[in-house]
């Protein structure tokens, strides 16, 4: 079953490990210089996340989360879903599954090894770019715009640690399971892209904030349009600065009363100068609310998503394992093919349906 | 009950497990019969011929020796156990024969030796070179009839001690039909092996096979040694035969 493991999916297992040695030799190579960069300024982060924006950090840092995100579906769509699906869907599972090893085995063998192969990728990636991203994140994050990417923020969260080990599993059996329900590749890979990149998108925004009751933080602030965004609504957005590493949840200014407030119609903001404004603002008592995972439970959030994602993928693997027992090999016919010469449809027991 | 069913054949001694015995076999699909009391036994070393119209009951009975479906009643048991019990005895060729395109045929051969303890790579080897066939070649190049033999040199070469066909023949030529089938029977005889064969054509079965078994509307209309089944039909062909069974029950 090894071979046949190895012998069926080599070019996946060729491909992968030329990503990795593409990517050691990207990331190996331009690390040192960011590493070198950090010890010289890493006592003053505003001046080494000025240096990291230049020359070709930002192009590594961003496309580094794209490999960890795309790792995952590709995995999913190229190695999980043809795995059952293209047996299927050339009949040859009649030949595999005919020989003195049983399906479970079969399954079982091929599971462990392009599973294990597909989190053993994303995990040495993943623990490449956290370690390449380092520096950065230890500086607060890459700086975008006013604000800076915390390695807690959603989108870098899934790129670093031990998460892609977790999404890498649940990909795989994602594509596997339903390889094995569509009996058909195409359809299988299109569902696995989808259903995956579907959780990508949920757990952040459904699951995750829930899974340790938020910190909460309060402090008076005083609003300033020159130094803070406002949106199309009129609410005021201050960014955080004072909690590096924290996932900040919601971020808003609210009156006395607690509620959000939105700029009103007042003479000094519509048709006064912004310095009337900002006046007038400051004598409001206003105060900054923010819900946030504090820094300090990055770990345990890892160690979490990991979990859920391993947990998905064992369920879809049992269910897999289960359903593959019911695969026939002898549909029951649908057509009425010729019997010595004489058309079958006209005898006894050839009925449609 | 049709009168018309051959009483079981009393004449053949059975001195070894039957390869296939079933009592009062049934099997309903969301309560619809697709095969209904079915009682037969099918003695070791025949090459038995599986043979009726569409919807007669042959794909419900051949996932039943396979084990791939559970019966709805009575019993059902293969080489003397359970079903799909003993894997490495049963031999299986399905419809349509597939391999796999992009692997040559001794990458298939590399493929029966690691996942059969029985593997015969002597006889494997020397039936594709006596077929002409390059062990390099790509099964994706074969011939319909060259694929039939690879899948079926595969089947024999896990040296199985019951061989099933599933309408291994249909989509040959008369030609590569007949050698097929040559091939099948002078295997089953120099390896000891018992076939099951199903097709649709009774001129294949003539050819081949020992033992008939007749299915239509999911019964056994006729069940036994081809020659005893003759003896009773004097004057008439196989086919005759096969024809007049079908039309009792039309």
């Amino acid at each position: 079953m090894t071979w046949l493991t190895w012998r069926q999916s080599r070019i996946q297992f060729v491909t992968a490990a030329i990503a990795l040695v593409v990517l050691a030799l990207a990331y190996g190579l331009t690390g040192a210089g960011l590493n070198h960069l950090y010890a010289l300024y890493g006592s003053h982060p505003a001046e080494f996340l000025a240096q990291v924006r230049t020359g070709s950090y930002p192009l590594l840092y961003f496309a580094g989360g794209a490999v960890m995100y795309l790792a995952p579906l590709i995995i999913g769509a190229f190695w999980g879903a043809p795995l059952i699906a293209r047996e299927l869907e050339a009949g040859t599972h009649k030949l595999a599954w005919n020989q003195s090893v049983t399906r479970t085995r079969w399954l079982l063998v091929k599971l462990a090894i392009g599973g294990g192969a597909a989190m053993a990728f994303a995990g040495i990636a993943g623990l490449l770019l956290t370690w390449w991203a380092g520096p950065i994140d230890r500086a607060g994050g890459f700086p975008v715009g006013t604000s800076q990417l915390s390695k807690f923020e959603p989108m870098v969260f899934g790129t670093r640690g031990i998460v892609p080990i977790g999404a890498a599993a649940l990909a795989f059996t994602i594509g596997m399971c339903a390889g094995l329900l569509l009996r058909r590749v195409i359809p299988a890979m299109a569902v696995t892209l989808g259903l995956f990149a579907g959780l990508l998108v949920a757990m952040p925004l459904v699951v995750s904030p829930h899974l340790i009751t938020p910190a909460q933080y309060t402090r008076p602030v005083t609003v300033s349009l020159t130094t803070m965004a406002m949106t199309g609504s009129g609410e005021i957005s201050d960014p955080v600065t004072n909690m590096p590493g924290a996932w900040i949840l919601t971020d808003q200014i609210i009156t006395k009363s607690g509620s959000v407030f939105a700029l009103p119609d007042v003479p000094a903001c519509q048709t006064g100068t912004q310095a009337q404004c900002d006046a007038w603002l400051a004598a409001q008592p206003l105060r900054q609310h923010l819900v946030y995972q504090p820094a300090s439970r990055y770990w345990t959030y890892q160690l979490l998503e990991t979990l859920i994602w391993l947990a998905l993928a064992v369920l879809l693997a049992s269910l897999t394992l289960r359903r593959i027992k019911a695969v026939l090999f002898h549909d029951r016919e649908d057509f009425c093919p010729r019997f010595g010469g004489k058309s079958l449809r006209d005898h006894a027991g050839c009925r449609r349906g | 009950m049709n009168t018309d069913i051959e009483p079981p054949d009393i004449r053949t001694p059975v001195v070894e497990t039957p390869v296939i015995e079933t009592r009062g076999l049934g099997k309903r699909y969301r309560g619809r019969p697709a095969l209904t009391e079915c009682t037969l036994s099918i003695p070791a070393g025949s090459v038995t011929g599986l043979v009726g119209p569409n919807g007669a009951g042959k794909s419900t009975f051949l996932n039943l020796v396979t084990g791939m479906l559970a019966p709805s009643a009575g019993t059902i048991r293969v080489l003397g156990s359970a079903p799909a019990a003993q894997l490495a005895k049963v031999g299986f060729v399905a419809q349509d024969t597939p391999t796999y395109a992009g692997m040559s045929i001794a990458d298939h051969f590399r493929l029966g030796a690691h996942l059969n303890p029985a593997w015969d790579q002597g006889y494997a080897s020397a039936r594709i070179s006596r077929l002409d066939l390059d062990p390099k070649q790509k099964a994706g190049r074969l011939s319909g009839g060259q694929r039939a033999q690879l899948a079926l040199t595969m089947a024999i070469a896990k040296r199985p001690e019951l061989l099933i066909l599933d309408e291994p023949v249909a989509a040959l030529d008369p030609l590569a039909r007949r050698g097929f089938l040559d091939d099948l029977t002078e295997a089953a005889r120099t390896r000891q092996l018992s076939v099951v064969l199903s097709s649709h054509l009774v001129s294949d079965l003539d050819r081949a096979c020992d033992w008939l078994i007749v299915l239509t509307g999911g019964r056994v209309r006729a069940a036994g040694p081809i020659r005893h089944l003759l003896a009773a039909h004097p004057g008439m062909t196989t086919e005759d035969m096969v024809l007049s069974y079908l039309e009792k029950t039309s």
